[in-house]
């Protein structure tokens, strides 16, 4: 082995390789190259750092340079540069606002600072396909001191105490469930890693698995051993061929290194884990339709009791996890329950990712302990609002959660405050909304997402998301009548209360949630027949203002409609029954002589 | 993997690997590659570093490179900065100096003073 002075870490992570990453890399191996530097400055491939919106990025140790929106081109400057001159360049560091001083280090970026890297610690860091960085960064010591000096109920009993939750959403306590199934009697028993991530703007175990897929391996045989299982499936989407392709690698090196099969440190563990690829049906998601997925049969739920953890997989005992658990559990073994309860708040321990998303300036995936308000993370982290908007309201949870608004903004984020200010963790999807977004659109857009995911096997989700999708649409096209409040409250609740699985119960919660917190937008559009935020186009109207217009005429000429006539250098008038409201005339006006209202 | 010794050797194989990632307080040699330090021999300087931290198997170091610090007369300069001290400053460093530097300063914590800028002080 040779000693590499400079190391050069480039993302990755679906995100950057969809913006040209993957040539950046090509390009600094080819100027290292022509430099003679190949024995010097090693280049390696990492999972997602979490700033997708300034990607590509990337860092270089040991300064630890963080560079951001790279484009394959600059590949020669770096080198030259940076690598043989020592000197950062400067047009491609981080600028925290415009005109500001660049900052160097990744850690005094302040979208890093307040982050605390837990189920992330290894993404960004290490080379996701190489197990022995993994192993470098302690990684299988948490399994060998698992196998060899506890018993699987030590090793619950750890998990119990650290108070970890699930983060797939409902946010089961992790060891009760391992406990159940271990007290289970079976021949034979399964741990299942739910890895089909499908809320809408949630892209954080897809992460965790392009950036350290062996830290879900080694989670899996932790759990595996504590339940007495020796065999555990991944179920994936294959929209993530990225996650795909390293989890393939990480288990074919981890069987060659003998970190999985049979007898694992030499004693009488065995277990192995295979891959089942989902086709992207959002119930999938859901637990026994994810077991009847994987067992082959149609994806659709089933009642419980009985639970997985007594009857699943095969109808043998089994757990099902989530990604971000599992990421979570080697970690506790490692440094101890009392150090991951440390963390958080009473009933909420450790950390949670977050995937921002919408209307906020850094857009990406984060990790921040329990119990950090909304606040820090739109504003200290997130980087607040675009274009300086005002913040109007949050969605957690994805389709199955509520929003937050305004009021919310210094609560403590952890499931139980979520769930009280009438919203959810979820998987940990978070759009932010701004004052142009209108919630009623929002609304709608959530339930045809979930209206069109239902499976079709219960009544209540089939029929009564498609009756309310109606009524939304009907509110929003301006044909809404008094009754249509009162009637989607019937069904959100008769849909809430009779649904076969969690994705039906929670279909409701965003309609329930905006018509809460924002009734009066509802109103504005039954009663008034107006969006006030001017988002749905029904109740728009183009209008030209006659004492800013100068009668230029370049709206009348682009206009797809033929909508607008007049005559050159005299008022310009938009004709309301062509008009196909595209906007396009607004976009053009120089004179901001054209309002929406 | 039949024990946790081969996982060990393993991680010791690699930590170098890792280490100038997320390590803090390891020595740090600094070499100054300026056009001036290159002109004078920086570059051949940093690779008798890193080739006698390979020979000597060093694994917890950061070298690093900067620029010239302006005191280009006395070219080629490193400052080498162990943990927790004054960072000291060496001139006109030859590649078979550099290599001494490593062993002496480095390894040994016994800074070569005659070949020091600030001697003087």
């Amino acid at each position: 082995m040779e000693f590499y002075r400079t190391h050069v870490l480039v993302c990755a992570g679906t995100g950057c390789t969809s913006m040209d990453s993957r040539l950046l890399r090509q390009n600094l191996y080819e100027e290292i190259i022509k430099r003679g530097l190949e024995k010097e400055v090693k280049v390696i491939e990492t999972g997602c750092f979490g700033f997708c919106n300034l990607g590509p990025v990337m860092v270089v140790y040991p300064e630890g340079t963080f560079y951001c929106q790279v484009k394959p081109q600059d590949a020669a400057q770096i080198v030259e540069e940076h690598f043989i001159k020592g000197r950062p360049v400067e047009r491609l560091l981080y600028q925290h606002e415009k005109d500001t001083a660049n900052v160097v280090e990744m850690e005094n970026i302040e979208f890093f600072k307040h982050q605390k890297r837990v189920a992330l610690q290894n993404c960004g860091l290490i080379d996701p396909e190489n197990i022995e960085e993994y192993i470098a960064q302690d990684g299988y010591f948490a399994l060998a001191h698992c196998v060899k000096d506890l018993t699987p109920m030590e090793v619950i009993d750890i998990i119990k105490k650290s108070g970890l939750r699930g983060r797939g959403g409902g946010g089961f306590p992790t060891g009760t469930k391992w406990e159940f199934a271990y007290k289970s009697q079976a021949d034979q028993k399964y741990v299942v890693c739910n890895a089909d991530e499908g809320d809408p703007g949630a892209f954080m175990d897809r992460s965790v698995l392009e950036g350290d897929p062996h830290g879900v391996l080694e989670a899996m045989a932790i759990a595996g051993y504590a339940i007495g299982a020796s065999k555990g499936f991944i179920y994936v989407r294959a929209e993530y061929p990225i996650a795909v392709e390293r989890l393939k690698i990480a288990i074919r090196q981890a069987r060659e290194y003998g970190l999985l099969g049979d007898n694992i440190f030499g004693t009488d563990f065995c277990f192995d884990i295979d891959i089942r690829l989902g086709a992207g049906a959002f119930v999938c998601g859901e637990e026994t339709a994810l077991l009847a997925s994987t067992e082959g049969r149609r994806g659709e739920p089933r009642p419980r009791p009985p639970f997985p953890a007594v009857k699943g997989l095969f109808d043998k005992p089994t757990i099902i996890n989530n990604v971000e658990t599992f990421a979570n559990v080697t970690k506790i073994i490692r440094n101890g329950w009392e150090w991951f309860a440390s963390m958080g708040t009473e009933k909420s321990k450790g950390t949670k990712v977050f995937a921002l998303a919408g209307k906020i300036n850094n857009i990406g995936l984060i990790e921040i302990p329990m119990g950090t308000t909304l606040r820090t993370i739109i504003y200290d982290i997130g980087g607040g609002i675009p274009k300086g908007k005002k913040f109007k309201a949050a969605q957690t949870g994805g389709p199955s959660g509520g929003c937050l608004t305004e009021t919310h903004l210094d609560i403590p984020i952890d499931y139980d405050n979520l769930i009280a200010a009438g919203s959810m963790m979820g998987s940990g999807g978070l759009i932010v909304m701004d004052e142009d977004n209108c919630m009623v659109d929002i609304a709608r857009f959530f339930l045809e997402f979930t209206q069109e995911e239902s499976c079709g096997k219960c009544p209540p989700c089939r029929i009564g998301t498609k009756r309310m999708l109606e009524i939304l649409d009907r509110i929003t096209t301006g044909k809404g009548t008094p009754e249509d409040l009162d009637n989607l409250e019937v069904l959100a609740n008769t849909i809430k209360s009779s649904s076969l699985c969690a994705l039906g119960q929670t279909s409701p919660n965003p309609v329930l949630s905006t018509i809460k917190h924002f009734r009066k937008e509802y109103e504005a559009h039954i009663y008034d027949k107006k969006c006030p935020a001017h988002v749905c186009q029904a109740l728009l109207s183009y209008k030209i203002d006659p004492l800013k217009c100068k009668g230029c005429s370049l709206c009348a000429r682009n206009c797809p409609a033929e909508a607008i006539t007049g005559k050159i250098k005299e008022p310009f008038i938009i004709s309301q029954d062509k008009c196909i409201k595209c906007g396009d005339c607004m976009t053009r006006c120089k004179f901001g002589a054209i309002s929406k209202e | 993997m039949k024990s946790i010794e081969e996982l060990r050797a393993i991680k010791a194989k690699k930590i170098g690997d890792v280490v100038s990632r997320n390590e803090k307080g390891v020595p740090t040699i600094n070499v100054h590659m300026g056009t001036c330090g290159i002109a004078s021999g920086a570059r051949e300087a940093l690779t008798a570093i890193l080739e006698e931290i390979e020979t000597r198997q060093i694994r917890d170091i950061h070298v690093i490179q900067s620029g010239c610090p302006g005191m280009c007369v006395n070219e080629p300069l490193i400052t080498v900065t162990m943990p927790d001290e004054t960072p000291y400053i060496y001139m006109k460093v030859t590649p078979e100096k550099a290599k001494s530097i490593v062993v002496r300063h480095v390894i040994n914590h016994q800074p070569i003073t005659e070949w020091l800028l600030n001697r003087e002080k």
